[in-house]
C-alpha cells in the first residue's frame, strides 16, 4: 500500500511537468459528463418521472456512479491502458521486480485530470441532496460512501477483466467498453428501469444492481423488510474483484508461457 | 550459480497472408506456425564470469533471457539460479537479477532520476543504509553528479543508458543481464559503460550476462561467448578458442619507400596497394607470417609493418555462414 502512494506521488510529479494540459483536459473531463447531466434533466423537464423515479433521485444515482466511474478511471488507469504497456513489451519489466504484478500495473499510470470528470458530480450529487425530501443521517451518508466504494471495486473489476484480454489479443479490444462505459451509462439510472434480464446481469453477474438500485431503496426510503441488508449490498459488490484478480492471475499466467 | 539444461521453448505465430480477403479469412481460421525459439540449450555459468551471449536476430537470445529471469516458462528443460527455478519462485529470484533493456526504459520520464531510484528503493525495498552507499558508488562511478536532478527526458542517450544501468544495480543483483547496453552510444559513453562493468564485475563479484551485436563490447568484456543460432548453442568458450578455429588469417599492412612493383607472394592476396602503402591477406594455413615478411624485405625497404587479427566481426559473420544461421 505504502508502494502504491510513492507510485502515486512520482506519477503526480509527472503530471505537474504539464500543468497547462491538465488544467484544460480536466476542463473537459468537467464538461462531457455534464453535457450527460443536462440530457438527464431535459428528459424529466419533458416527462417528469421515469417509472417511480423522479428527478433528483436519478441526479443521485448518476452523481454516485459517476464519482465511482471517475475516481476508479483515475486509480485504476493503468489497468485501462494495460494494452499499451503488453504492446511496448514493458510488462516483461513488470515481471522482474520483486513485486505482484497487480499492483505495479496499478500503480503504471493513474489519469489526474478525471479529477474535473469527480468534481462535477459531487456538484451534482450536492444539488440531489439538497432537493431530495428525504431524512437524513449517519447511516444513509455511510451508505452513500459505500456505495462510491464499491462502485470503484466494480469498475476496476471491469478494468482488470478487459486488461487481461489483452494477453490473448495483445491491443486493446473495445468489446470491453461495452462493461466500462456501457456500465457507467446504464448504471447512473436505477436498474429496475430496465428489462428483466439486464437488471438480473447486471446485479448478479457484474454487480451494478448492488451498488445502485439496492442501496437506493434504502436511502430513499423505498424499501421493504430489513434495511440492513440493503444498506450493506454494496459490500457483495466488492467481492466482485475477487473473481478478477483471479482471472488476471490465470492471464499473466498465460502470458508467461506464451510470451507474446 | 546458474545451471541450465535441456531448455526447449516453442512458439506458436499466427501465419498471415497479403491482401484483405485473407485478412477477413484469418479472423475466422488461425493458421499457426510453430516456431522453435530454444532447442535443447544447455550450459553453466559460474560466480563473477562475464558471458557475451551472441548471435543474430532471432537466434533465441532474448527468449533464454527471458527464461533465465523468470519472465517466461520454458516448454521443457530446467534451470537453476542461486538454486532457484526462475519461473516458479519469480519475486524471490529476481531480487538477485538486475536486468537492462537497452531499447526499452526503467526510468520514469518524466521526473528526475533521483526520483526514481528513489521509487525503486521502495519496490525492492532496499534497506537505507545499504541505499545511500549504493547510490554514492554508482553516482561516483559513472558520474551520474551532474544530471542525477534532472528528468530522464532532457538526459542524453549516454546519460541515460549509465542511469539504467545503475538503476539495475540498486539492489545488489549478483548477476547481471544486459541486452545491448551500449546500442546507439558514442564512443566515449561506449568505454564508460565497458569500464564500469569490468569494474563491479570485479569489485562485486556480480555475475554478468551480456548480448551485443557489438563484437567490440565482447572483445573489451567476455571471458566466454555463448553463440546461439537457430535455438541452439553452437559454441562455448573463449575468444582466442574462436579464432583459433576461425580467424587463422592475418592482415600485414607495410609502408615501404617508393616503388611500382606490386608485391606478389604465395599464399597472399593483395587487398589494397599503393606506391607507398600495399595491404596484405595472409592464409597462414598456406604460409606463415614471418615468412611473408621475409619475402617483403627482400623485395622492398620497409619503413613499416604491422600485423593484425582480422575483427571479430568478420569472425562471427563467418561462424554464421558456416552454420547456416
Amino acid at each position: 500500500m505504502k508502494l502504491y502512494f510513492k507510485y502515486l506521488s512520482i506519477l503526480i510529479k509527472s503530471q505537474m511537468q504539464y500543468s497547462t494540459s491538465f488544467i484544460l483536459l480536466s476542463c473537459g473531463q468537467f464538461l462531457v459528463p455534464f453535457s450527460v447531466f443536462a440530457a438527464l434533466y431535459f428528459l424529466f423537464e419533458r416527462f417528469g418521472m421515469l417509472k417511480e423515479w423522479d428527478f433528483y433521485e436519478v441526479a443521485l444515482c448518476f452523481s454516485i456512479m459517476h464519482m465511482s466511474f471517475s475516481i476508479s478511471e483515475c486509480c485504476a488507469r493503468g489497468f485501462d491502458s494495460f494494452s499499451s504497456l503488453v504492446v511496448r513489451g514493458e510488462f516483461d519489466r513488470v515481471l522482474v521486480r520483486p513485486r505482484s504484478t497487480f499492483l505495479q500495473v496499478l500503480g503504471s499510470k493513474f489519469e489526474f485530470t478525471r479529477i474535473g470528470r469527480l468534481l462535477q458530480s459531487v456538484i451534482v450529487l450536492s444539488i440531489a441532496v439538497l432537493n431530495l425530501s428525504v431524512e437524513w443521517h449517519v447511516f444513509k451518508v455511510l451508505t452513500i460512501i459505500l456505495m462510491t466504494v464499491s462502485g470503484i471495486f466494480i469498475f476496476t473489476g471491469i478494468f482488470v477483466l478487459a486488461a487481461t484480454l489483452c494477453f490473448w489479443t495483445i491491443q486493446g479490444i473495445e468489446v470491453a467498453n461495452i462493461f466500462t462505459d456501457g456500465g457507467r451509462e446504464m448504471s447512473q439510472y436505477p436498474l429496475n428501469i430496465y428489462k428483466k434480464w439486464v437488471t438480473r446481469f447486471f446485479t448478479f453477474i457484474i454487480p451494478f444492481g448492488c451498488v445502485n438500485y439496492l442501496p437506493l431503496m434504502y436511502i430513499l426510503d423505498k424499501k421493504e423488510g430489513s434495511s440492513v441488508l440493503y444498506m450493506l449490498s454494496p459490500l457483495y459488490g466488492m467481492l466482485f474483484i475477487i473473481p478478477c484478480i483471479f482471472v488476471w492471475r490465470f492471464g499473466v499466467k498465460h502470458y508467461r508461457s506464451t510470451g507474446s | 550459480m546458474i545451471t541450465v539444461e535441456g531448455l526447449y521453448k516453442t512458439f506458436k505465430v499466427s501465419k498471415r497472408s497479403p491482401g484483405l480477403i485473407s485478412a477477413a479469412r484469418s479472423l475466422f481460421f488461425r493458421e499457426y506456425i510453430e516456431i522453435e525459439a530454444l532447442k535443447d540449450v544447455s550450459f553453466k555459468i559460474d560466480e563473477g564470469e562475464i558471458i557475451g551471449y551472441i548471435g543474430p536476430n532471432g537466434a533465441g537470445k532474448s527468449t533464454t533471457i527471458k527464461v533465465m529471469s523468470g519472465i517466461l516458462l520454458p516448454d521443457r528443460g530446467s534451470c537453476s539460479i542461486m538454486n532457484r527455478t526462475p519461473w516458479e519462485e519469480r519475486v524471490e529470484h529476481v531480487k538477485n537479477i538486475g536486468v537492462v533493456f537497452g531499447q526499452r526504459s526503467q526510468l520514469w520520464w518524466d521526473v528526475p532520476v533521483i526520483d526514481s531510484f528513489e521509487l525503486l528503493r521502495d519496490i525492492y525495498k532496499i534497506p537505507g543504509i545499504e541505499y545511500r552507499k549504493n547510490i554514492a558508488m554508482l553516482t561516483d562511478t559513472l558520474d551520474l553528479g551532474s544530471f542525477i536532478n534532472n528528468p530522464v527526458r532532457q538526459l542524453s542517450l549516454g546519460q541515460r543508458m549509465r542511469c539504467e544501468i545503475a538503476a539495475s544495480l540498486l539492489h545488489n543483483p549478483k548477476i547481471l543481464f544486459l541486452d545491448e547496453p551500449t546500442i546507439g552510444l558514442d564512443a566515449v559513453s561506449k568505454i564508460a559503460v565497458r569500464k564500469f562493468i569490468k569494474r563491479i564485475n570485479a569489485e562485486k563479484k556480480v555475475t554478468v550476462i551480456l548480448t551485443t551485436h557489438d563484437m567490440n563490447d565482447i572483445e573489451a568484456l567476455a571471458d566466454r561467448i555463448l553463440l546461439i543460432g537457430r535455438g541452439r548453442i553452437l559454441y562455448d568458450g573463449d575468444i582466442s578458442g574462436l579464432r583459433n578455429r576461425f580467424g587463422t588469417n592475418k592482415t600485414v599492412t607495410i609502408d615501404y619507400d617508393e616503388s611500382s612493383r606490386k608485391p606478389q607472394i604465395e599464399g597472399t592476396d593483395l587487398l589494397s596497394w599503393s606506391p607507398e602503402r600495399a595491404v596484405l591477406f595472409v592464409d597462414t594455413q598456406k604460409t606463415s607470417v614471418s615468412r611473408v615478411i621475409t619475402a617483403l624485405t627482400n623485395q622492398y625497404e620497409l619503413l613499416d609493418v604491422t600485423v593484425e587479427n582480422p575483427p571479430v566481426d568478420e569472425i562471427i559473420a563467418k561462424l554464421y555462414k558456416e552454420y547456416e544461421i
